[in-house]
């Protein structure tokens, strides 16, 4: 279990981290989601001690990171992937970070195989791949068998193979009981894999709720129809309390009015329907629109005066 | 390479020991480790060795072809051997800045703190590890080039022997030398956090200064250059007190260096307790 109270950390006259106090509870996956620079990374670094709360704190266990004898026994981290020394194999690497901790040298042939890094155990790990290096920063997480893993951005960069690979890691470690605390800038990334959401933004928290509770608080129910007599049904749907926009070739799409009562509707007046499908937003959508106001840095669209909503992009370009 | 199997349903969970806490020996088995898996550390050390030796060897060579005017009684064998010191420090100072800015300039070093958060632990877990490696390779280097210098001095009838005064010290004192010089580097580097700058302030304070001493009016020199640490240092690797009168005697000139090295690596330490990694 990871406590953070009133967590606060200022670089400067940035607030990179703004009063966060959240758990992330053991044994399911906590999805850790903000756009970049939204205090991710500080917020991991503040847990592990590698940066100094400003103010409030955060305990691992109860306690201060610091603190805990044994720390990789706790919490296994895979922070930046290219933390290592590029000259030493991954062997001693492992080996090294091993025992520090105690832990027994066999664990590192484990780990290794567990990752499938064996055949290149020997070999510098400054000639790995983005993957291998990835798998081997999570090799390094898993060596103390801690009950608490925490990766940050763990998918960034790779290929789906990895992806995949990294997806099905984390339920396998979440299915054998442990916590996992994993951030990411994509929403769709944790809607397959997350069991819990805490959303940030600007260094706060905004959301900190189930995925099933965050899609349905944030996306908005919207209802497609296609008839002959649009303009018909959209009168018939304002009067009813919904509103309607107007697309091409006789279609409508309702909001405010679930997709049952169009159909009854529909069905009361004598209008024929050609289609009638509710669409949910997806959830980026609903997690780019939570966290509009808080993008550090908003992209306009050139030529246009004020961006609309329409037109702010994420920072990385993330489409939806 | 696909794995998502984590462990055998009966796996026994790998269980911390019941009792302590990840501390200073587990963290110099570490450092042990991340000193001896690094090539940079091997051919550095190969280079103390070769360079010392060479220069001493050449040093005495050179004496020994041209000994006209040489008083034995005036000269120090010992310490012409051992005169590839004046380099070895500059090389072994290169190390000892290593040491501690690879882990910065690779991103190791948030590796290293998230498996072991308490600093001092790491900080003098590295630092005595590398004393200790500095020290046994000084000790090569030393007792190497003492050797093979006055086997090359004994052609001159030059040469001086472990058992004459203050030989066997100024032997060993070439490797403490050594050790003290990597160590000032090594607190240097924890203050600086970045290789070149580490090592160009550990050259400076140790080389240009002490040239740059030098240059003052010699009513000045005599009080400053002595607490210069190389050359206050370099007493404790002669037989004779070497730079004038004035200069601090063996044991009281290595004690300068030795402060010098303390105050580099105690800042560097207060400042590696309280940064942000």
């Amino acid at each position: 279990m990871i406590e953070a109270r009133g967590l606060t950390k200022r670089f400067g006259d940035k607030l990179a981290v703004d009063q966060l106090s959240f758990t992330v509870e053991p044994g399911r996956i906590t999805g850790f989601l903000g756009p970049n620079g939204a205090g991710k990374t500080t917020t991991m670094r503040l847990i592990l001690g590698l940066d100094r709360p400003t103010r409030g704190s955060v305990t691992v266990h109860g306690k201060e990171f610091s603190r805990l004898a044994y720390p990789m026994h706790e919490i296994g981290a895979l922070l930046d992937a290219k933390a290592v020394h590029g000259g030493r194999s991954a062997y001693n690497h492992l080996l090294c970070l091993a025992q520090a901790n105690g832990i027994p040298r066999a664990r590192v042939g484990e780990v290794l195989e567990l990752v499938g890094l064996t055949d290149v155990a020997g070999k510098r790990s400054r000639g790995f791949s983005l993957g291998m290096g990835q798998r081997l920063g999570i090799a390094a997480a898993l060596l103390g068998d801690p009950a608490i893993l925490m990766f940050d951005e763990p998918v960034n960069g790779l290929d789906p193979e990895g992806i995949l690979w990294i997806r099905n890691l984390m339920k396998a470690l979440a299915a054998e009981g442990r916590t996992i605390f994993v951030s990411s800038h994509l929403m769709s990334e944790m809607e397959n894999t997350a069991d819990h959401l805490l959303v940030i933004g600007r260094g706060r928290l905004i959301a900190d709720c189930s995925v099933a509770e965050f899609i349905e608080r944030n996306s908005v129910q919207s209802v497609r129809v296609r008839t002959p007599k649009p303009e018909l049904l959209a009168d018939l749907i304002a009067a009813a309390g919904g509103t309607t926009v107007a697309g091409a070739g006789g279609v409508l799409v309702a909001q405010g009015l679930p997709v049952d009562r169009i159909g009854d509707l529909a069905f009361e007046n004598a209008i024929r329907l050609h289609e009638l499908a509710p669409a949910q937003a997806s959830l980026e959508e609903a997690f780019m629109e939570l966290t509009a106001d808080s993008v550090e840095f908003q992209a306009h669209t050139p030529g246009s005066g004020t961006a609309s909503r329409t037109d702010r992009m994420h920072p990385t370009g993330v489409a939806s | 390479m696909t794995t998502t199997q984590i462990a055998p349903a009966a796996r026994q969970r790998l269980l911390p020991p019941e009792a302590g806490r990840a501390g200073f020996v587990d963290a110099l088995r570490s450092e042990f480790t991340k000193i001896r898996s690094t090539r940079s550390t091997y051919w550095t050390l190969l280079a103390l060795i070769v360079v010392c030796i060479g220069i001493g060897a050449l040093a005495c060579a050179g004496t020994a072809s041209h000994p006209q005017g040489i008083s034995a009684a005036g000269f120090d064998a010992t310490q012409q051997s051992l005169a590839g010191l004046y380099v070895g420090q500059l090389v072994i100072a290169a190390l000892g800045a290593l040491t501690i800015t690879s882990e910065y300039s690779t991103g190791m070093i948030r590796t290293s703190l998230a498996v072991q958060p308490r600093r001092g632990v790491v900080f003098a877990a590295k630092g005595v590890v590398f004393a200790v490696v500095t020290l046994i390779t000084g000790l090569v280097t030393s007792f190497g080039s003492f050797f093979v210098g006055q086997a090359i001095l004994s052609g001159a009838h030059l040469s001086a022997t472990l058992g004459q005064p203050n030989v066997l010290r100024a032997v060993i004192g070439g490797a403490l030398f050594l050790t003290a010089c990597g160590m000032l580097a090594y607190g240097l580097g924890a203050v600086l956090r970045h290789t070149a700058a580490a090592i160009s302030a550990a050259i400076g304070l140790l080389f240009v200064v002490t040239v740059l001493v030098q240059f003052l009016p010699h009513s000045w020199q005599d009080s400053v250059d002595k607490w210069m640490p190389a050359l206050a240092g370099s007493q404790v690797w002669a037989t004779k007190v070497t730079g004038g009168a004035h200069q601090f005697p063996a044991w009281g000139g290595f004690a300068v260096l030795a402060g010098w090295a303390a105050a580099a690596i105690i800042v560097g330490l207060v400042l590696f307790r309280t940064r942000d990694a």
